[in-house]
């Protein structure tokens, strides 16, 4: 100590600077672990992905399952269905049905629709949400608003000809 | 711009001013070691505490038939639930050793009397919170130590004269802890620490308005206090980076070190461990609970001698200032009191034989006993000491107090008497 002058500003304001910075980075990485466990624990992740096993769906015939606790719809559709998809690419948010499937005889899509996110019911030939009114046709496209989405195509893959896994593509 | 806010904010509401005079400007004796640390330390573990409890609750599940796999759920699902349940059991013992370090100083130094006494007593009534809380905690994750802590605990109250039995099933809500308990005791565990940031502001106010004790036992003149700011701040921070660096230690190494293995057998009313043991930090009290041969005695004896501290300020009647520093009797008598306390814990953590309970019951005394003879033994301290000569200043403050105090009665008199 003694003569030592204690009034060197640069080195002192540098100092504060360099702890400030350092304390913050602390704190700032001590809340990742309090923001993280909010989001889905692994028993949770392991929900993600769900096999389906498909050889009972008959023809015309809807099947749903849970994915992610969501419902996916999954529609065996009559050659006359496809033809009616294949004619036409949707009004609203228009998408080839080409697009919309792997095999044309499937279409696999989440059943939750895409204006307030209610579970539409399957009528006629689409189906139609009760909450809004939309309808969606045999692709899944929105050919009525209040929607402004077709509904969303999950990421799937056929296991087998009569199996596949929702959540992997 | 930010200085347009602040005049704004402080056209309406004395924020300035508040921060001013409770923390910047706020003056703290020059002479304040690390001993006077702890206080901030305890309210960092509080919020730590909270702020991890907040976070566990959000995952953890007061049902008998779900509470113990909750736990190993969160300690295996739950991203970073290990972290944040270590660091909350961990900080439960961190925050008894704060305090317990806290009350030493106080005790050491003297901090405790006058004008003093009415911090001292709401620092005793967090003490009874933290001790409620801590042991209410301990029941959550349904353990077998869980479960038999908070059988034996809860019986004590059977003690309760007439009503006793009444009373045990009140609190458990069922014949045996069970259900009703676990969920009540969920629910408290959620709202003491609430209480106690009350109680805290409440020990802030009596603080503020009375100023830190210093190590020489004399309330300083102005010109002998500091700003907290910068001068406490960056002390309180230094002393918090060891702090966290011990902590996670514990968190990260060796966090099973203070939870008792027999907590991870899931509990089974059916069948007690065969060593039953509280947390170390209520271990003297237990002791003084099991050297009591009677059951209403044990009890009294141990809530007794939680208690016992809020009497200080009356026991001690000597006037020579500062603690056990400028004391030396006193001094001796503060680290015997120290070892009795290592005494009886360890006591309490061994399994009962005869050979304990004998060095049980002497700890007892030794415990009661030297609160009994402070009275005796400050004031005859002090005669000996004023005989041996003070300093003079020493001298002169202890007159200036006296004939403070009999100006005050000879005014007080004047007031009675109409006499002006």
């Amino acid at each position: 100590m003694g003569n030592e002058t204690v009034d060197d500003g640069d080195r002192r304001s540098f100092l504060i600077k360099l702890t400030s910075v350092v304390g913050g980075a602390g704190v700032a990485a001590a809340c990742v672990p309090f923001i993280a466990s909010m989001n889905p624990s692994s028993d949770v992740l392991a929900k993600a992905e769900t096999e389906v096993d498909i050889s009972n769906v008959t023809p015309g015939g809807m099947l749903t399952v849970a994915w992610q606790g969501k419902p996916v719809f999954i529609l065996r559709r009559t050659p006359e269905e496809i033809k009616a998809a294949q004619s036409t690419d949707g009004v609203l948010d228009p998408e080839p049905d080409s697009k919309r499937v792997q095999n044309p005889e499937w279409l696999v899509v989440v059943g939750v629709c895409t204006h307030m996110g209610c579970v539409p019911n399957k009528e006629g030939p689409g189906w139609t949400c009760h909450c809004h009114g939309s309808q969606y046709d045999d692709s899944g496209r929105v050919v009525h608003g209040p929607a402004p989405k077709n509904l969303e195509v999950p990421p799937y893959r056929f296991l087998a000809e009569n199996k596949i896994v929702i959540g992997k593509a | 711009m930010p200085n347009r806010i602040i005049t704004w904010i402080d056209q309406r509401f004395p924020l300035t001013s508040f921060v001013k005079h409770e923390l910047t400007d706020y003056p703290t004796p020059r002479n304040l070691s690390y001993w006077w640390n702890f206080g901030f330390l305890a309210g960092f573990i509080l919020v730590l505490q909270v702020a991890t409890g907040i976070f566990l609750a959000m995952h953890y599940k007061a049902d008998v038939t779900l509470s113990f796999d909750s736990i190993q759920h969160i300690m295996r699902n739950v991203n970073y639930g290990w972290l944040l349940r270590y660091m909350h059991a961990v900080g439960a013992s961190a925050f008894f050793f704060v305090i317990f370090t806290h009350m030493a100083r106080t005790l050491y130094y003297g901090s405790y009397r006058a004008p003093r006494e009415l911090l001292w007593w709401t620092g005793q009534g967090l003490l009874l919170l933290l001790m409620a809380t801590a042991f209410m905690g301990y029941l959550l994750p349904w353990g077998q130590m869980s479960f038999w802590g908070a059988t034996v605990i809860t019986n004590l109250f059977r003690a309760t004269p007439f009503i006793g039995d009444q009373v045990v099933i009140w609190l458990r809500g069922d014949f045996t802890v069970g259900d009703a308990t676990l969920t009540r005791f969920f629910s408290l565990h959620y709202l003491f620490p609430f209480l106690i940031i009350g109680a805290v502001v409440i020990h802030l106010v009596a603080l503020h308005s009375v100023k830190s004790s210093n190590p020489s036992g004399i309330n300083l003149a102005d010109k002998d206090n500091i700003p907290f700011h910068p001068y406490f701040t960056i002390k309180d921070l230094y002393g918090l980076g060891i702090f966290l660096i011990i902590y996670s230690v514990f968190v990260f190494f060796i966090p099973d070190t203070l939870i008792e293995p027999a907590n991870n057998i899931p509990a089974n009313p059916m069948r007690t461990p065969n060593h039953i043991v509280p947390e170390w930090y209520f271990l003297p009290f237990y002791a003084i609970l099991r050297s009591v041969p009677n059951m209403l005695g044990g009890v009294l004896a141990m809530g007794l001698s939680v208690m016992i501290f809020a009497f200080m300020p009356f026991l001690d009647r000597s006037r020579i200032p500062g603690g056990a520093r400028f004391r030396p009797i006193y001094k001796i008598q503060f680290y015997l009191f120290m070892l009795d306390m290592l005494v009886l814990g360890y006591v309490g953590y061994v399994q009962p034989t005869e050979h304990t309970m004998v060095i049980g019951q002497v700890a007892t005394l030794c415990y009661f006993g030297s609160f009994f003879l402070i009275p005796f033994v400050s004031k005859a301290e002090e005669r000996w000491l004023i005989k041996r000569g003070l300093p003079a200043e020493i001298t002169a403050l202890i007159k200036k107090e006296f004939l403070e105090k009999k100006a005050r009665k000879a005014k007080a008199l004047q007031k009675k008497w109409g006499i002006s």
